[in-house]
């Protein structure tokens, strides 16, 4: 299980780092990661009650990948870093729009599965 | 991508792989009854104060060669910290306790930002005395 978690997080963590290589405009790499993981573990976690999906496939690619792929220590650094110069709307807007679209695709997702069963 | 880029996009895979798995282990370790995620909230707070700490001290930065200091903020405290958890969780809460669910959110930003600002604050009063 440890071992599915591990690898999982090895993977997640290097697809962030090449998305924040390619996307260099400030906060618009961990934006990204941060909504299309959310969106991506709602839908594994869905197919995981449904037992589509077995323990292992959970460990690794929910728990592992989508988890170490989305952060939110950087998240909360990039952040602070704008509150320190005074960016108070930008800092806002990053938060209510990652917290919004990343909460928001996720339960549309899990409606839309709910709903197609 | 160069091979040094390459060279990083590795070590910083092998931070990630721990980070994931010291994430887990937390999640194990708390009772799996508990309503509240305690685990996710507890992993997000120490990794925001870490990473911020060591983004933001130049002297640890100059000292570490890129892909070291890469594999640990990037990979190890990237890895152990989540954002799609922290999305599941709280729609999973709102479900159930749907004030517990704004509750989450509302500590998991507020109480970040503090960690956030505790790290950097802690960094650069190490950064002013070292000089």
């Amino acid at each position: 299980m440890i071992i599915s978690v591990a690898i999982g997080g090895f993977f997640g963590s290097i697809f962030r780092f090449l998305v924040a290589l390619h996307v260099t405009k400030r906060l618009v790499g961990t934006w990204l990661v941060n909504i299309i993981g959310s969106a991506l573990l709602a839908y594994l976690f869905y197919q995981h009650l449904q037992e589509n999906i077995s323990d292992f496939g959970w460990a690794f690619a929910g728990i592992g990948f989508c988890g170490a792929f989305t952060t939110f220590s950087t998240f909360g650094n990039e952040t602070i870093l704008l509150l320190m110069e005074h960016k108070y709307k930008q800092a806002f807007l990053y938060i209510s729009s990652s917290l919004l679209l990343s909460i928001g695709t996720a339960t549309t997702i899990l409606y839309l599965l709910n709903t197609s069963t | 991508m160069r091979i040094r880029d390459w060279k990083i996009a590795f070590s910083v895979g092998l931070g990630g792989m721990l980070g994931a798995v010291g994430r887990h282990v937390i999640s194990i370790a708390f009772p799996a009854d508990s309503i509240f995620p305690f685990a996710t909230l507890i992993a997000n707070l120490v990794g925001c104060f870490l990473l911020s700490f060591l983004m933001n001290l130049n002297i640890i930065k100059k000292r570490l060669s890129p892909a070291i200091f890469t594999a640990l903020t990037v990979g190890l405290i990237g890895a152990f910290t989540t954002f799609s958890t922290l999305s599941l969780e709280t729609i999973s809460l709102w479900s159930e306790i749907p004030i517990l669910a704004v509750g989450y959110v509302f500590i998991s930003i507020i109480a970040g930002l503090a960690c956030c600002f505790l790290g950097l604050k802690l960094a650069s009063r190490l950064e002013r005395s070292s000089i």
